[in-house]
């Protein structure tokens, strides 16, 4: 298959005056989201989903890429004016960039944020575009043993890697696990976990679970903790940048680039990781390294580029292989089953114009982000004024409505203040947020390769060793299993390096 | 903090513990009352996952019940408004809960109109808003808009309740 052509006819897709509309809608309530607290791309894309199941899958996921993209950028205007991250991909762009907009240098770190941004999206979707075909070329040829493993190894990275407590993490992805084993098991048609409750049988609806713990959660975890003094939002005019600022924010932005995509492609993805690197890598490349804590514009430009080329990366595992690494994602796939499609290999032979048409909607999203928010960018810090009763009043009144309209049931609105309880608990105590939403979506996915698996080795363990990749894949899950023990075995041998970022520099979010 | 304080605060988190070993024991128990006889199509059966994440469940929570005995402590979540220097504030978050129960238990007899301007009301009196009249107005208009947005734009029908036949 041709990439350029289907390429082609993706933005033939895209481009009908209607399609160009959800984009825009969907860019614009992207960065809204991004910008107010409280809020995430991956929540909002799970409230519209029983809205959008009236509408054309394609434009659905056309208007789903400009938010994934919107919310990034929304986040990196908040961590500047704001100086308190809420997303942990955005930590890192908050350090340099609040330190200049405190220094009258606001316009500059959103320009070279924004513009960043565009850069590496663009350049992030091309390598998308190049690279996922051939990672589908690759994975038609593998069996469900292969699948089995990957699947293992996407999960315990995800919740391994990322986050403070390793503990926590699989505390959470447990409880990810058993909640997405509610329901009809779709082999035997035995009843898990139901309780002789007739409306559990379907399972928990996808919707209702993100919704709660993302929405409902954090709306009670922010209403026990409101800040009861306003934060102090920088003023900011439009955005623009010097012929200095150019010069000095090119190279970062080439680079972040080229950190983010591949850690955004691999299975344990995510943005913290790339970013942090971009940051320790431009503060040593620096001329002006004095300027570093101080307000340096190549802090801001690489992280930020790092953080949307990431972005860009996550989806080639998403579309090629049905692995979603961040919250964002995981919905999206959950979107992909709600409108019947099947996620994996399959996708872009059965789907092919849909997925060319979302990857050329990535492209314009990209491109109207610039267009529509360097000028913006007064209005959006404006939003941050929002009075926070009404925004968090707002977010448990949607949150309702969009878990009420899936099936019109009351009995979904207990489940979904029984979770939302148990998202308030999870950010009380530490346990992370996106370990718990992969377990339910991948969770039935992969005892289904698991039983296939077995099914062909009639019962044999060995099954799901049958295949190379499969072993391969096993022995990187056992070297992430054991690195605290080797970390500390290496740590003995050398002296305590000192910390890079500071220690109070945010927690990890993964509601975002 | 006193040391009072923080064995108090170490205890609670005991509660997870408790609450994920609950959870592994129930699964287990579930699993452990499906009949299935072995089918040579599915030798792994619907019992084994099951198994497997009870176990995981009980595993962390026996973990997680000595790293808090030994003094670990989760990382409390922050956040653009959140501010971690004040204890949890109950008198916010209990109001708040008790709207969205209203709301379960009004929607379907009441309808959305109805159910859903509590809701908001509510939430936002709970949250500290004390533009009474106004507060009250925004309500009637996002429940009106939303009911009717949802019906028109979508074709969705949210319950009319009792205003039936008036909407």
């Amino acid at each position: 298959m041709d990439v350029w052509s289907s390429l082609m006819d993706g933005f033939a897709t895209a481009l009908t005056p209607m399609n160009l509309l959800f984009a825009v809608i969907g860019v614009l309530l992207g960065t809204a989201v991004g910008v107010l607290p409280g809020l995430g791309p991956a929540m909002t894309v799970a409230l519209l989903l029983p809205v959008t199941a009236a509408l054309e899958p394609t434009s659905a996921f056309i208007m789903f890429a400009g938010i994934y993209y919107g919310g990034m950028f929304g986040g990196s205007t908040t961590s500047i004016l704001l100086n308190t991250p809420g997303e942990s991909s955005s930590v890192v762009t908050a350090i340099e960039g609040n330190k200049m907009a405190k220094a009258g240098r606001a316009a500059q770190a959103l320009a070279t944020a924004a513009i960043g941004s565009f850069i590496a999206g663009t350049i992030g979707t091309a390598l998308l575009a190049v690279f996922a075909p051939i990672v589908v070329q690759f994975a038609v040829s593998l069996g469900a043993p292969s699948y089995f493993a990957i699947m293992v190894l996407a999960l315990l990275a995800v919740t391994a890697v990322l986050g403070s407590s390793r503990l926590r993490g699989f505390a959470s992805l447990a409880l990810g696990l058993a909640i997405g084993l509610v329901g009809i098991d779709s082999v035997t048609g035995q009843r898990r976990l139901t309780f002789g409750q007739p409306l559990l049988v379907d399972g928990l609806d996808i919707v209702v679970v993100a919704v709660a713990i993302f929405a409902v959660g954090e709306a009670l975890w922010v209403a026990a903790h409101l800040r009861r003094t306003p934060l102090h939002v920088i003023p900011v005019g439009r955005p623009w940048m010097g012929k200095k600022d150019w010069q000095r924010s090119w190279k970062p932005w080439l680079r972040g680039t080229a950190f983010g995509f591949p850690f955004g492609a691999l299975p344990a993805g995510g943005a913290e990781i790339p970013t942090f690197l971009s940051y320790v890598t431009e503060k040593r490349l620096s001329k002006h390294p004095e300027e570093f804590g101080k307000g340096a514009i190549e802090g801001v430009a690489g992280p930020e580029a790092a953080n949307n080329a990431a972005a860009a990366g996550t989806l080639t595992p998403m579309l090629a292989l049905g692995l979603p690494t961040n919250a964002t994602a995981a919905v999206m796939l959950a979107a992909f089953t709600s409108y019947g499609i099947q996620p994996g290999p399959q996708l872009f032979s059965s789907q092919g114009p849909l997925v060319w048409a979302l990857i050329a909607s990535l492209f314009i999203g990209n491109f109207l982000l610039l267009l529509i928010n360097l000028p913006l960018a007064p209005v959006w810090a404006k939003l941050l004024q929002l009075p926070r009763p009404y925004l968090y009043a707002g977010i448990l009144f949607f949150a309702t409505l969009g878990a009420y309209s899936v099936n019109l049931q009351a009995f979904d609105l207990v489940i979904l203040l029984v979770l939302g309880a148990l998202g308030f608990m999870m950010r009380r105590f530490g346990l992370p947020v996106l370990p718990l939403i992969l377990g339910v979506i991948l969770g039935p996915r992969i005892e289904g390769q698991l039983r296939k698996t077995l099914q062909l080795s009639a019962g044999d363990p060995a099954g799901l060793f049958s295949e190379p990749i499969a072993i391969v894949v096993y022995i990187i899950v056992a070297i992430i299993l054991a690195w605290p023990f080797i970390y500390k075995l290496i740590r003995r041998n050398r002296p305590d390096k000192k910390p890079l970022l500071p220690a109070n520099s945010g927690a990890a979010d993964y509601s975002d | 903090m006193s040391s009072l304080a923080t064995g108090l605060k170490g205890r609670a988190e005991l509660g997870v513990a408790l609450l994920l070993g609950a959870v592994g024991v129930l699964v287990f128990l579930d699993a452990n009352g499906l009949v299935t006889p072995y089918s040579q199509s599915d030798p792994v059966g619907p019992k084994t996952v099951p198994f497997i994440v009870s176990g995981l469940l009980i595993i962390c929570a026996i973990l997680l019940a000595i790293n808090v005995l030994r003094g670990g402590k989760g990382e409390a979540e922050g956040g653009e408004d959140v501010d971690l220097a004040h204890p949890a504030d109950w008198k916010t978050v209990l109001p708040l809960a008790g709207a969205f129960i209203l709301n379960i238990l009004l929607i379907d007899w009441a309808g959305w109109v109805i159910s859903g301007t509590l809701l908001f009301w509510g939430s936002v009196l709970a949250l500290g808003s004390r533009r009474y009249l106004r507060d009250g107005l925004i309500s009637v208009a996002l429940a009106l808009a939303t009911f009717y947005g949802f019906y028109l734009g979508l074709g969705i029908a949210l319950p009319a309740g009792l205003l039936e036949g008036i909407l």
